[in-house]
């Protein structure tokens, strides 16, 4: 596998790892006792989990009047959640399915924990619309299934449900996506293991033998599901945009919202891959698979999603002011200097000022910095999730019924819950299977490893080289 | 599930190049492989093994057609047949507002279709066990299996000289 590489190329795998190196690594992890750390967290993100099962529990108890939305202001911190977990769900699926098509190698030591996130933020925004639906119970009405009320069916014209349709789909694909390219990596803890272990990764990992013709499938599957995914995951927060877009309110009918609602969930996407990664290589040891240099790829991504979003904002100004409609007009002044200015303040520095610190490579490659503007972006877009469904809301066309909103303890409690429920499946997830895919990392092992490419390169490299001449 | 026991020999090899290296010899000296396996695809393996394209890609297309199919012709009936209401002045049959519905069934129904295909193919799914031949080869261990049911000791003999010749770590036989 002496792949062409240019001799610029960063190594994506230090420490001279042979392939039995790359399984002790990374299996280590998931075997022994775990990390006082990791238990710790467990238990802080287990709280989390009870205050968000609580405080729904409250709400469907004594309905949704334990929320302050009222009658101008109807969507809130339900909606805001929603649009916020959907957009971090965003990151897995580009990672494995567009950077798959670009053939990025460095996509490999993040794919596998990008995913996941991915499936675990698109559980913490599926739980948003359902219980503001106020009455969880007939949350089945959402389907389209034929029924004794008519038949009565859904409105397949209404962006709601493109929503219920997209989420439902991205969901699926993005687990099958990420359970399959799982399965060969089960089947490492699976033969690294004995007794009950091994009988339940046996289980899990399908049988799976390492054969040549499976393998041959596996990589035919994993790019056709990577073709189909990334036309997915443009439609997902596309969709999710049109639930405003189609509507007539000022501020939200604008034809932007698709390509600034995608670029946006893939920046606050990138943001919350970030913040877990550099936990993970730390408490895990894992800093030769995830190197500066995948932290570098990552950070300009930021650079770009984040420079795109701003660019949207400003174009959202130019164009309500150029529109000459007086309501749209105002709109965007009431975003910028009306009763929640600090939400737009803080959406603007968070996520168009602070990420242009990405231009120096050294910042790209700083990890303190790369931490803090990780958690800054995620507070900046929740922000601006923020800013587009409360600000808007709260001033419409009649001033008699101009409103102001405060979110209840019930709705921090089920926002703080969500992180809770969030963290804590991250954690089991990282416990029970490998946080890298062991198989990608060891193909990419001859084109990318220290040993083989960089400036460390020992003296193998230099016979390949001749060979090539 | 297949009644026959297998008698297989097999060897090891510590790099995907040796291997690469070893099937190229095989092909040469006309020996049937019975199976290779590895613990990463390894590039340049299925052209030497002589498999064709997998054809899962026609699998996605025909079940992506069927959720094409069933989302756009299901909306139609119910809009225009079944449930016909006039949704803000729109026709019965609002074309373009299906398309988003229709685009999330396609993708959902040739996912399904195609993950799903994978594995009855492959044989693999919750709980199946296939027999393995050696537990590092999901960890860095390369390997050519030959089935040996049959073979005379002088084919066996040369098997072992054609491992021997082309640097297998190890050699074991197995029945599985």
């Amino acid at each position: 596998m002496s792949a062409v590489v240019s001799p610029i190329r960063e190594p994506l795998i230090n420490g001279s790892k042979s392939y039995h190196d790359i399984t002790e690594d990374i299996c280590a992890p998931t075997e022994g006792t775990p990390n006082p750390a990791w238990v710790l967290c467990l238990a802080i993100s287990f709280l989390g989990v009870a205050l968000f099962g609580f405080c729904v529990f409250w709400t469907v108890y004594f309905g949704i009047g334990t929320w302050n939305l009222n009658r101008t202001i109807n969507w809130s911190w339900d909606i805001t959640n929603f649009v916020w977990w959907i957009g971090i769900g965003h990151a897995g699926t580009l990672i494995s399915a567009i950077l798959l098509l670009f053939r990025q190698k460095w996509r490999t030591g993040v794919n596998r924990a990008a995913e996941a996130m991915t499936i675990f933020a698109v559980i913490c925004a599926g739980q948003f619309p359902l219980i503001h639906m106020g009455r969880i119970w007939l949350a089945f009405f959402i389907f389209p299934y034929p029924n004794t009320r008519g038949p009565l069916w859904v409105n397949f014209n209404s962006p709601l449900l493109w929503d219920v349709f997209a989420i439902s789909t991205y969901f699926t694909i993005s687990l099958l996506f990420w359970y399959t390219g799982l399965v060969p990596d089960l089947a490492t803890l699976r033969d690294r293991s004995k007794g009950l272990r091994r009988k339940i990764y046996g289980f899990f990992s399908m049988g799976w033998t390492g054969s040549a013709k499976h393998w041959q499938r596996f990589e035919s599957l994993s790019l056709i599901l990577a073709g189909l995914a990334t036309p997915l995951v443009l439609s997902v927060h596309t969709i999710v945009s049109f639930d405003f877009a189609t509507s007539v309110i000022p501020g939200w009918h604008t034809t932007i919202f698709p390509p600034y609602f995608v670029a946006g969930a893939i920046f606050s996407g990138f943001a919350m891959v970030l913040t877990l990664m550099l936990i993970i290589r730390k408490v895990y040891k894992l800093q030769d698979y995830i190197t500066l240099a995948h932290i570098e790829s990552m950070n300009k991504v930021i650079l770009l999603t984040g420079s795109i979003v701003g660019t949207a904002y400003l174009t959202e100004l130019f164009i309500s002011w150029y529109s000459g409609y007086i309501y749209e007009q105002f709109a965007f002044f009431n975003r910028a200097l009306g009763p929640y200015w600090w939400s737009y303040f803080g959406m603007m520095s968070c996520n168009v000022l602070a990420p242009q610190i990405f231009w120096f490579k050294k910042w790209r490659r700083h990890i303190g910095m790369t931490f803090f503007m990780s958690i800054f972006i995620n507070i900046g877009m929740w922000f601006e999730r923020f800013v587009i469904i409360a600000t808007t809301l709260a001033r419409d066309y009649i001033p008699s019924s101009w409103s102001y909103y405060v979110p209840t303890w019930v709705e921090i409690g089920i926002f703080i819950g969500s992180m809770g429920l969030f963290f804590f499946l991250f954690l089991i997830f990282s416990r029970v299977a490998p946080v890298i895919a062991i198989a990608e990392v060891k193909s990419i092992l001859k084109s990318s490893g220290d040993q083989y490419v960089g400036k460390n390169t020992v003296a193998h490299h230099h016979h390949e080289e001749e060979g090539a001449h | 599930m297949k009644s026959q026991n297998k008698e297989i020999l097999y060897g090891l090899y510590d790099d995907d190049e040796d291997l690469l290296k070893a099937v190229k010899a095989a092909n040469k000296d006309h020996l049937e492989m019975y199976d290779v396996f590895t613990p990463f695809p390894v590039h340049g393996l299925d052209p030497l093994m002589g498999f064709s394209e997998s054809r899962l890609h026609i699998a996605g297309f025909v079940f992506g057609a069927m959720g094409t199919l069933t989302a756009f012709l299901f909306m139609t009936w119910v809009f225009t047949r079944d449930w016909p209401i006039i949704f803000g002045g729109k026709p019965y049959w609002s074309v373009p507002a299906f398309i988003p519905i229709t685009f999330e069934l396609t993708v959902l129904f040739s996912g399904i279709g195609m993950v799903v295909s994978y594995y009855i193919v492959n044989g693999l799914g919750f709980g199946v066990e296939n027999p393995t031949l050696d537990d590092r080869i999901t960890d860095d261990k390369f390997c050519i299996a030959f089935q040996t049911n049959g073979y005379s000791d002088a084919e066996i003999e040369n098997l072992s000289s054609f491992f021997a010749k082309t640097g297998a770590s190890e050699v074991s036989s197995k029945v599985i």
